[in-house]
């Protein structure tokens, strides 16, 4: 395992911009993830670290050592692709076993031997070995892919949305089992996901992109709580936030534009009066829908409220996040 | 069944399709059936009209196909011990005793030197290419391309004489080094596109995962990207070998003695004593099964192969 460090790193592909100026530093044995939307680069960003891209600029530096003029091979990463994960002709067990016997590592047969079994142990999937890597499921087959990474010891475990094409349950399943097994190997693992719960409940770190650029990194708790302008604060919480212009409250400080409200800093009994519209039971809790000067809020209420469409609620703010017109945070 | 369907064809389709391809086959099949009762039919039933259906079978034209025999006169017939082997009293019936073998079994192996070496020589040559082609950025890519299709778009033969004169210069005139590089480069046009077609197919993220995985990109290529290309490499060895065993023009120009292929060689078969419908029909039946012995073996890969784009999701 070692550290990862990106520098000033830009891709384009012709008119794209795909990793914009990223730099980057990916603390040996953290677990980082990559958040963003559909294009915002993030498969670019594992393909450059890998090696099967060159950087138009910066540098990728592995352990220390600049890394920009090495082949794949000679990276020592590991990497689950987003897609096309196994090779089809090949047994699982042999898909398990190929990056042991690659001639970089040239593993000796008892020894790949008691890898494959442990890793199929770990990710349950010892009595599917002998598969045809093709008749799997896509969980066993995600998993299988997922192993195939875990067999090798690698400086970096590159991780593309592994879990992006899963059913609910197993994701949530996956998920606890992959944070389990970075703990305990005590492993480097960058991980790019588009789903916020995936990034937050996993990480040790956030990196947040849009548009090829890392526009805020740091600890799942600072990002959630302190995000440095309107896309990021928009992308992290469940519901969303609730974005209102800035002056509705009263308060607000010079050049505010708009106030972010997460569902949890509206406080109710005092202030301003809205219209209930809807109510979502959600068994511990309750998310109320309401209608304020002709915007919609949702936030939390407490389970033994008993609240109804059509009653009226008077909310204010607690801890408001106030962002300008460019959408920076400014308080 | 009450289970409904778009894509499952009502029995009543079934039931046309399948007369369709049945009386396609019995079209088709029926010269096959011809030629292969005709060998074992004797010279006068197999002239017979109208043609005999039923008839006495005799392994006169399969003997007749392996050697050459001259006529000998009744006194001298006589004279000679009886006949050792059950061939040699086939011939003796004739009036004829044996003079030795016939060339059909040097043509038939240099057949089988030609077709399989220009057919495995394509093959190679086309996988690199047609790799090469669907993953490298190559200069000038399309036009080569398109150069290397542009081959095919006149008649082989067109340009049979400049090759029979530029064959005779470099000594490669009837050998069968010379006719393997020919249908090499016939075939070789047709087995790059057909392969780059299926390359193309073949997603990168694939050899991508080896080169991660430790694997050089030969290796990668080697271990990754060849068994899957094994549908496409199958069907396109089909097809240059039945091209390259089937050729006639270029073998009857080019070769005569050493070389010469069988096609060329069985219509010779008819001048030697008599119009001997028999032997020809058995050396055509024999030259069949080379070619439909292969095909069978990769018969599971090539009905794949053709439908490739319509099965892979
Ligand atoms: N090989 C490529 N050729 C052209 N454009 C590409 C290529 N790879 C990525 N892109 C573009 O770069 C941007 C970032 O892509 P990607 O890194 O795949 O995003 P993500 O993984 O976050 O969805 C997209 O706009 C995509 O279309
Ligand atoms: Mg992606």
């Amino acid at each position: 395992m070692a550290e990862v460090r990106l520098s000033n790193l830009s891709k384009s592909f012709g008119d794209t911009d795909a990793v914009d100026d990223v730099t980057m530093n990916i603390p040996n044995g953290a677990f980082v993830t990559l958040l963003g939307p559909t294009g915002a680069g993030k498969t670019t960003i594992l393909r450059l670290i890998a090696g099967l891209e060159t950087p138009d600029q910066g540098d990728v530096q592995i352990g220390g050592r600049s890394v920009v003029a090495d082949t794949p091979a000679q990276r020592n990463v590991a990497m689950v692709f987003q897609q096309y994960s196994l090779y089809p002709h090949l047994s699982v067990r042999e898909n398990l076993a190929f990056p042991l016997r690659s001639p970089l590592l040239k593993t000796p047969e008892a020894e790949i031997e008691r890898k494959v079994a442990e890793v199929a142990e770990v990710l349950r999937i010892s009595h599917k070995l002998n598969n045809k890597a093709t008749a799997l499921s896509g969980g066993e087959m995600q998993r299988v892919s997922i192993g195939r990474a875990l067999v090798r010891e690698p400086s970096i475990y590159l991780m593309d949305e592994p879990l992006s094409s899963l059913d609910a349950k197993l994701r949530s399943d996956l998920r606890i089992e992959l944070k389990r097994i970075q703990a305990n190997l005590g492993a480097t693992l960058l991980y790019v996901t588009h789903d916020q719960i995936e990034a937050m409940t996993m990480a040790t770190h956030v990196g947040v992109l849009d548009h090829g650029r890392l526009v805020q990194f740091g600890s799942p708790r600072e990002i959630y709580e302190n995000p440095v302008n309107l896309y990021v604060a928009g992308r992290l919480g469940q519901p969303r936030i609730n974005v209102l212009p800035a002056d509705m409250f009263g308060g607000a400080p010079t050049g505010a534009k708009t106030i972010g409200l997460r569902p949890e800093h509206i406080a109710q009994g005092e202030g301003k009066s809205s219209e209930v519209k809807r109510v979502e039971h959600l068994g511990d809790q309750i998310r109320l829908h309401l209608r304020l000067d002709g915007h919609d809020i949702v936030t939390l209420s407490e389970n033994y409220q008993t609240v109804e469409p059509g009653d009226t609620v008077a909310i204010q703010p607690r801890n408001p996040l106030f962002f300008d017109a460019s959408g920076a945070r400014i308080a | 069944m009450s289970s409904y369907s778009i894509t499952e064809p009502s029995s009543r389709q079934k039931w046309v399709a399948g007369s369709l391809v049945i009386a396609y086959a019995i079209i088709t099949l029926l010269p096959l059936v011809w030629i292969l009762t005709t060998g074992f039919k004797s010279p006068t039933d197999a002239i017979a009209y109208p043609p005999k259906v039923v008839f006495e079978p005799s392994l006169e034209g399969y003997v007749n196909l392996f050697t050459t025999r001259t006529r000998v006169t009744q006194e001298q017939l006589e004279a000679l011990p009886p006949p050792a082997t059950w061939y040699e009293e086939i011939v003796r019936d004739r009036d004829m005793v044996i003079a030795g073998p016939s060339r059909y079994g040097e043509r038939f192996l240099n057949s089988v030197i030609i077709g399989f070496g220009s057919t495995f020589l394509s093959v190679f040559l086309g996988t690199l290419a047609a790799y090469a082609f669907s993953r490298f950025k190559v200069p000038l890519k399309d036009d080569l391309l398109f150069f290397i299709l542009s081959t095919r778009m006149m008649p082989p033969i067109a340009v049979a004489i400049p090759i029979f004169l530029m064959f005779r210069t470099l000594g490669l005139s009837d050998t069968h080094l010379g006719m393997i590089l020919l249908y090499t480069a016939v075939n070789i046009s047709l087995a790059v596109w057909l392969l780059k077609g299926f390359i193309d197919e073949i997603p990168r993220e694939y050899e991508e995962a080896a080169l991660i995985d430790g694997y050089t990109r030969f290796q990668a290529f080697y271990k990754v990207v060849l068994p899957q290309a094994a549908t496409g490499i199958a069907s396109t060895a089909i097809f240059c070998l039945i091209f390259s065993w089937n050729e006639y023009a270029f073998a009857v120009l080019l070769t005569s003695g050493t070389a010469q292929t069988a096609p060329p060689f069985i219509p010779t078969i008819i001048g030697v004593g008599g119009q001997d419908w028999p032997a020809v029909a058995a050396g055509a039946t024999l030259f069949l099964v080379p070619v439909m012995v292969f095909t069978i073996l990769l018969r599971k890969h090539l009905l794949r192969g053709i439908t490739f784009g319509a099965v892979r999701k």
